[in-house]
């Protein structure tokens, strides 16, 4: 599918064209790319920040021929990202991996964190193709309840809950809490998720229980972004190449680890 | 098995085919191996494992260069103790050989690494002397003929399995260094190991990869192994094991009449995708069937007595 994108998607510099400030911890980094301008919802890119790190982000938006990244300040590479001004240089290469299929049924996404920012991009297809399209949101606390406005207007009416693990939005639980009423009540012809790995697989459980179709995009240490160094397998798939998006029956075959360990830098099994 | 023609033997394993997975590639996770000889690899070799465990170098580690890929990975490994348990699990679940990529900083270190993973079933080694990008190991051993031999013996002595030795081709001469491994009593020969190379990112005027300089594989180095295979089965014994750039069955025809008795890929995984080994089988039967030949074994070397 990508071999020729693999073959040629070189290392290239650009410049940050923008850098707008979505909450207290994240930001979103907009460049101009024509390769990655190209990427459909769930696709990563690898960008490089020069003399610190080079990581995957997931794409949140594409237009014309630029690409869009939300990041979350929590280690030394998006820590040095968010120090970052429009004009600076960035490397980019992808866009890689497969992405999501786009439903045209009733369909429910499930986001929590900066997982939405993929939804969003996903929402922004859907909502003109997806009989129904419905939202449950969750995340530790009100100001990192990313995109809901925008996701609420792009949802059919009435049709998004929001949770907060402090009360200071929604409803004070986990996003699975309302998911698992929500099934109860409604029947989705798909279920797309992202988020925190542990979630997915509570998300993964509810689906299974009612044997709901689901695609989850999976994030793990990445290096190489091709599918050559390994550091990204779950199971005999890796998530840079084979993913980042699963089915509902690839997630089966990977159960013992899903939400439960990843490979670490050094290859060992840590716990997530 | 007498009528496949792709069945071989070498350094006393017996394989299916002569085409195996390269160390380095995925390597770390017995359910990885499992796909790899699944896709139709004869024989598989893990990621170079050591004494301990090893992070290896921040990205970025790998970038793509013209016709190939420019790495500085920085042997990330979990060390052996821990890696045993992924070798027992592999040996359960796996249908091929099974080679274990040892490296060490010091002779007595790679003899204790492969004697480790003998012992949680290795069926044979490969010592890296040949990697490009971490001090005081790899290329350090194998480019000096003395350390190289020493290291080779000591590795001998310690277990009682196949031991290949993989090549730097980042010498001056590769035959001679070939040469002293087969004199130690290496069992097999692999050629070669990446070429030493760099990328330089000319917005930042910075090299990219975070380690500066890193091993150079693919279609790139295809013609420079080629010849080092061609070089080494002239003059040295043991059987040679042809690696770089190999994408094609037709390349890997190329590999076997320059003298290689089996090959590996690794590059070529991401550039196609792990089905790469069954496409190549089915292009190197079907020349031996137009050729009129009954085994593989009979093309090995070819292009030396023509």
């Amino acid at each position: 599918m990508s071999d020729k994108l693999t073959a040629t998607n070189t290392m290239r510099t650009t410049s940050i064209l923008s850098v707008k400030t979505e909450s207290p911890t994240t930001k979103t980094f907009t460049f101009k790319d024509r390769l990655c301008a190209k990427a459909k919802p769930g696709q990563f890119l690898m960008l490089w920040i020069p003399r610190v790190d080079e990581i995957p982000l997931s794409i949140m938006n594409v237009e014309g021929t630029s690409v869009s990244v939300t990041v979350k300040a929590v280690g030394d590479a998006t820590q040095a990202l968010h120090k970052m001004k429009s004009g600076e240089t960035v490397g980019l290469r992808g866009p890689f991996g497969n992405n999501f299929t786009q439903n045209s049924g009733s369909v429910l996404m499930v986001g929590g964190g900066t997982g939405t920012a993929p939804l969003l991009f996903l929402a922004k297809k859907l909502a003109t193709k997806a009989k129904r399209l419905a939202l449950v949101i969750g995340a530790k606390t009100k100001n990192e309840l990313l995109f809901l406005n925008q996701l609420n207007a792009l949802c059919t009416e009435q049709s998004t809950v929001a949770t907060t693990e402090d009360g200071s939005y929604g409803l004070k639980c986990l996003a699975t809490e309302p998911l698992d009423k929500l099934l109860n009540k409604e029947k989705f012809d798909m279920i797309y998720v992202c988020g925190p790995e542990p979630m997915i697989r509570q998300v993964f459980t509810l689906a299974e229980k009612r044997g709901t179709p689901m695609e989850a995009s999976l994030e793990r240490l990445m290096r190489c972004g091709i599918g050559l160094c390994g550091s990204c397998v779950i199971g005999k798939y890796r998530a840079c190449r084979d993913g980042p998006v699963f089915t509902a029956t690839q997630l089966r075959e990977v159960k013992n680890e899903l939400g439960i360990s990843k490979l670490g830098f050094d290859g060992n099994r840590i716990p997530l | 098995m007498s009528s496949n023609p792709l069945s071989t033997r070498l350094a006393g394993l017996k394989l299916k085919n002569p085409t195996a997975l390269a160390s380095g590639i995925l390597g770390y996770s017995a359910e990885s191996l499992q796909r790899i000889a699944g896709a139709g690899a004869g024989a598989v070799v893990t990621k170079s494992v050591g004494l301990t465990p090893r992070v290896g170098y921040p990205n970025p580690t790998v970038v793509q260069a013209s016709s190939g890929l420019i790495n500085a990975m920085g042997l990330p490994n979990p060390g052996i103790e821990a890696y045993a348990g992924e070798i027992r699990h592999a040996k359960t679940v796996l249908a091929v050989p099974l080679i274990v990529s040892v490296y060490g900083f010091s002779a007595e270190e790679y003899a204790e690494v492969a004697k480790a993973a003998v012992a949680a079933g290795a069926d044979a080694l490969e010592l890296n002397v040949s990697c490009p990008h971490v001090k005081e190991t790899g290329s350090e051993i194998g480019q000096n003929p003395v350390v190289l031999k020493d290291t080779v013996r000591k590795v001998k002595a310690a277990v009682r399995k196949p031991v290949i030795v993989k090549l730097s081709p980042n010498v001056t001469d590769i035959v001679q260094l070939a040469q002293a491994a087969a004199n130690a009593g290496a069992d097999a020969l692999t050629a070669i190991n990446s070429v030493r190379a760099i990328a330089i990112d000319i917005e930042t005027a910075q090299p990219i990869l975070s380690n500066k300089r890193g091993g150079l594989s693919g279609p790139a180095v295809k013609h420079i192994a080629l010849r080092c295979v061609y070089d080494i089965s002239e003059k040295v014994k043991p059987p040679v094991i042809g690696c770089g750039g190999i994408t094609t069955w037709q390349d890997a025809v190329e590999f076997l009449l320059a003298g290689a008795s089996a090959i590996q890929i690794g590059t070529a995984i991401a550039l196609k995708d792990p089905e790469v080994f069954t496409t190549i089988n089915r292009g190197i039967t079907a020349y031996l069937k137009k050729k009129k030949l009954r085994s593989v074994k009979e093309i090995v070397g070819q292009a030396h007595r023509n």
